[in-house]
């Protein structure tokens, strides 16, 4: 029996979280999620939010994006659009990025349904990072 | 024979070119850094996202979603990704005769990414159904305008199957032409060299034999296999294009090579070539000279 789970955290650009962890707490689509090793195999969606996975008694705090998560008894990966650890959140540069999608999407005359959808997850990914930035300090 | 003069000639125009493949051999250097970085990178993701498909697929229980569906049929599309310059080597060359060899039919409907593949396909009388081309970088929304053609194509059921051909990146010397199957998605394939070699772990923990999904699997894998085409695509583009900035830096710098040689060889004709007018000079002049003293 599996007793830690490896987590794993993609993003199209990088791989930004490969470590054995005791637990790990997610945003899931559908309200928050907490694994524990050998959890029942689920395949979920994965809404921007923080993630913070314990290990031996260390806490990482994480921002994702939107994403997909695949659990299975001993490893958990998650597939998001973006994820950054908190500590190297640039809290001016979150609250700039929210800004102008904001601006973007309230101004912009010109917006396609797929720019739309974009910016609303830029934003909702932008507010991820303060409370993920802020849950630290 | 040709005189000294016609060979001077030769060598300024040959050190002409030598200059030009130099330059373009250090653009393609840069170029390349940049292609391959942005291909390497998106292979994580890419090696994730096959393993929790494999898992997800072969563990979905009764959930069949439309891209999943075998048809009987045997109408094909290929996705053709080549580039849009030549000067790059036997890239494209590789590739296509791979695909004419085995894969294109009469009814083929070939969707063309990049301008090499489209005029090979006019040239050699193919069904082309669509050109696209795509940037540098390619933009990840260029490859979305692919894959809905491609996805449309299936979708309406005029193919029964869609096909991927591109050159995919191993390392600055070494690139592969392949085909992928696209739709419908079956078994999952790499985008990259060493995915034979990674384990793909089908058994689940806990002896449980199906996946949950939240909210549910018509949702999650609606959301999930479009997705994943897109990426896989995207992902197809870069690796083409890191293909495409190595084998040209390789080709340039053969070429470069090529005509040093070359500058090497004629100069030492023509010194050879000089140095036999001077002595036939020389010669010459004694013999007047003998003729005068005599």
């Amino acid at each position: 029996m599996a007793s830690t789970l490896k987590l794993e955290i993609v993003t199209p650009e990088a791989k930004v979280y490969s470590e054995e962890v005791d637990s790990v707490r997610l945003p899931g689509a559908e309200g928050e999620l907490g694994i524990y090793p050998n959890h029942a195999p689920l395949m979920a969606q994965v809404k921007a939010g923080e993630l913070i996975a314990h290990k031996g008694g260390e806490e990482s705090i994480l921002a994702v994006g939107h994403g997909f998560v695949e659990i299975t008894g001993d490893h958990v990966a998650i597939l998001t659009d973006n994820a950054a650890d908190s500590a190297d959140i640039d809290e001016a540069a979150a609250e700039e990025a929210k800004a102008k999608a904001q601006q973007r999407l309230e101004e912009g005359s010109d917006i396609s349904e797929d720019e739309a959808k974009a910016l609303a997850q830029a934003i909702l990914y932008s507010e991820a990072q303060l409370k993920a930035k802020r849950h630290r300090g | 024979m040709p005189s000294p003069r016609d060979i001077r000639r030769r060598i300024k125009s040959v050190k002409n070119t030598a200059q030009i493949t130099k330059a373009m051999e250090k653009v393609a250097q840069a170029k390349m850094a940049k292609a391959q970085q942005a291909a390497l990178n998106g292979r994580p993701y890419a090696e994730v996202m096959n393993r929790v498909l494999s898992e997800v697929v072969t563990h979905a229980g009764e959930f069949e979603h439309p891209y999943m569906v075998q048809r009987d049929g045997d109408r094909r599309a290929l996705i053709l990704v080549t580039t849009d310059k030549g000067l790059c080597g036997a890239l494209n060359t590789n590739l296509l005769r791979m695909v004419s060899d085995e894969f294109v039919t009469d009814d083929t409907k070939i969707v063309s990414a990049g301008r090499k593949g489209a005029q090979h396909a006019i040239r050699s009388g193919w069904d082309l159904a669509a050109e696209f081309s795509f940037g540098d970088p390619p933009a990840f929304a260029e490859a979305r305008a692919i894959t809905k053609l491609a996805v449309d194509l299936f979708e309406s059921g005029e193919v029964d199957q869609v096909d991927i051909a591109f050159t995919n990146f191993v390392n600055t010397i070494t690139q592969n032409p392949e085909v992928h199957q696209l739709l419908p998605i079956a078994e999952i394939e790499g985008v990259q060299a060493g995915v034979e070699g990674e384990e793909t772990s089908t058994a689940l923990a806990g002896g449980a034999t199906e996946f949950e999904f939240e909210p549910n699997a018509g949702d999650v894998l609606g959301q999930l296999l479009p997705h994943y085409i897109n990426f896989k695509v995207h992902q197809i583009l870069l690796e083409s294009r890191a293909s495409e900035h190595s084998a040209r830096m390789v080709a340039m710098k053969n070429a470069t090579d090529n005509a040093n040689q070359l500058i090497k060889d004629l100069t030492l004709e023509y010194n050879k070539l000089r140095q036999a007018a001077i002595t036939n000079e020389l010669l010459e002049i004694t013999t007047a000279q003998m003729a005068l003293g005599n």
